[in-house]
């Protein structure tokens, strides 16, 4: 146990496993930067989409659906079928993630705006807002900590796909836990380097963007400690840990 | 990566016996995270009920656990528990935990107050409310949530098959190692088959175990049937033939 902290300590005390395109950081930014281009992409796509669908009121059945198709998809799959597809890198990994960030944004925004009081929206109308008004000052407002949900969801989703993006061809933090498998003779020490790494990295995420959502909800809106209900609408909300 | 065709009979009936055994693995690894899932959130979910203040750190270490990503999560026990089925299972139940408790609180504060007075009234005990009354009425919450996990463990398990478990997912990976498309194919396409039937049968589990939610519905539609004894009714001594509608 010594042999292996003491082991653990030097893996990270070693400058020449921080450089070079082996290294921490350049996995580390590889990492960061696919799970960051795929959000983006989702978002494109996934927000406007979701939030038509929710002010019209049409397509419920079809966010739903992609919800439960997407935690029903395992991300493993889907990212070994990308690489029989598209052959192993960066893009079976690409498609992959952006896939998966999909489902949560479509369906927490959907069922954001969809939920939206509607004596609040006709009292909006009655005081002549368009449609398009009511979506930005009323909707929008209301469906804030949900539509952050589905980004944080997807989020971490993402850095936790990434990680298996490392058995596709694309050096992720995932590879140190990629070699350290493959290294059954003395590979549990960079094993357990990268999943720390990967670990932080993913509770950094979640923490980080948990603290973003709360900036960003309306103070009216904030729920002093209570427990979102969670069955109902939000079993829906519930996301799928990849 | 990878040659070949993405799916062929020939693959599936020489490897029939290989299929069935990643079947059997990985209903075991699901069934397991699961029933032990249940077993561990179950106690955790009532303390939080009685104690509404200890739900903030449950949800919060549960909610931490469930952002691991699960390979780092499998990886960081391989020095501890190896290879093994136990490195898979502590894995696969501590993603159950968020998902199973958070729905079995809720459903349980679903019930309503006013059932719980009634109850209370009839003089039954804290242990016989919560297993006569309060269970049975929160079970389609709970059976969501049980619905919720077994889905996403199934899909998980997948992930076990880099630690040398893994059900279909050992076959997603040897088809990976191998180039084989088919059989990657075939164990992803497999993967997301189980876990579509294993969800039709928590449902028809769930209809099994409430059927006080059919049979109302037949009774209402008895009622609608025998619409004209409902004018007799009207005139009082019918009243007593009308079906009940609870």
């Amino acid at each position: 146990m010594v042999h292996f902290l003491s082991g653990v300590a030097t893996f990270f005390s070693t400058w020449s496993n921080w450089t070079g395109s082996n290294g921490i950081f350049h996995r580390l930014a590889q990492h960061v930067e696919i799970s960051a281009i795929s959000v983006a992409v989702a978002l494109v796509v996934a927000l406007p989409l979701a939030m038509w669908l929710g002010h019209t009121g049409r397509g419920g059945f079809a966010a739903i659906s992609v919800a439960n198709i997407g935690r029903a998809l395992p991300s493993f799959a889907v990212l070994v079928v990308g690489a029989a597809w598209l052959g192993i890198g960066q893009k079976p990994a690409l498609l992959a993630l952006i896939l998966l960030s999909i489902p949560p944004i479509v369906t927490n925004t959907y069922t954001g705006i969809a939920q939206v009081d509607a004596d609040q929206k006709d009292a909006a109308r009655g005081m002549g807002m368009t449609g398009w008004q009511v979506l930005r000052q009323v909707e929008i407002p209301s469906a804030i900590p949900l539509i952050f949900a589905g980004i944080r969801t997807a989020t971490v989703q993402c850095v936790a796909t990434a990680t298996l993006a490392a058995y596709v061809g694309y050096g992720t933090l995932g590879q140190f836990i990629n070699e350290g498998l493959a290294n059954s003779l003395n590979g549990h020490v960079e094993l357990f380097c990268g999943a720390l790494l990967v670990v932080v990295l993913a509770l950094v995420a979640e923490v980080g963007l948990a603290g973003v959502q709360r900036a960003c909800t309306p103070r009216g809106l904030r729920l002093h400690g209570r427990v979102a209900p969670a069955f109902a609408e939000d079993a829906l909300v519930v996301p799928a840990v990849q | 990566m990878g040659t070949g065709p993405w799916f062929s009979w020939h693959w599936v009936t020489q490897n029939a016996g290989a299929l069935r055994s990643a079947f059997g693995e990985h209903v075991v690894l699901t069934v397991l995270a699961v029933g032990i899932g249940l077993a561990i959130s179950f106690p955790i979910a009532l303390l939080g009920r009685a104690h509404p203040r200890l739900q903030t750190p449950i949800f919060g270490v549960t909610g931490l656990l469930f952002a691991i990503p699960s390979l780092a999560l499998f990886a960081m026990l391989v020095p501890i528990t190896g290879l093994s089925t136990t490195t898979a299972e502590i894995g696969l139940v501590s993603y159950t935990l968020l998902i199973l408790v958070r729905n079995i609180v809720a459903a349980l504060e679903g019930v309503p107050p006013e059932v719980r007075d009634a109850a209370e009234g009839m003089g039954l005990g804290p242990r016989r409310q919560l297993l006569t009354v309060e269970l049975p009425l929160a079970l389609p919450g709970i059976m969501a949530g049980i619905r919720i996990a077994t889905v996403t463990t199934v899909g998980l398990v997948t992930v076990t098959g880099l630690i040398g478990q893994g059900g279909f997912g050992h076959l997603i990976n040897d088809g990976l190692e191998n180039g084989f498309r088919d059989e990657v194919v075939a164990g992803a396409v497999l993967s997301v088959a189980f876990a579509a039937v294993a969800d039709g049968l928590l449902v028809g589990a769930q209809w099994l175990l409430t059927p006080w939610s059919h049979t109302r519905r037949r009774a209402r539609r008895a009622q609608r049937d025998t619409d004209p004894g409902r004018r007799v009714a009207a005139d009082g001594d019918g009243a007593r033939t009308l079906p009940a509608a609870g």
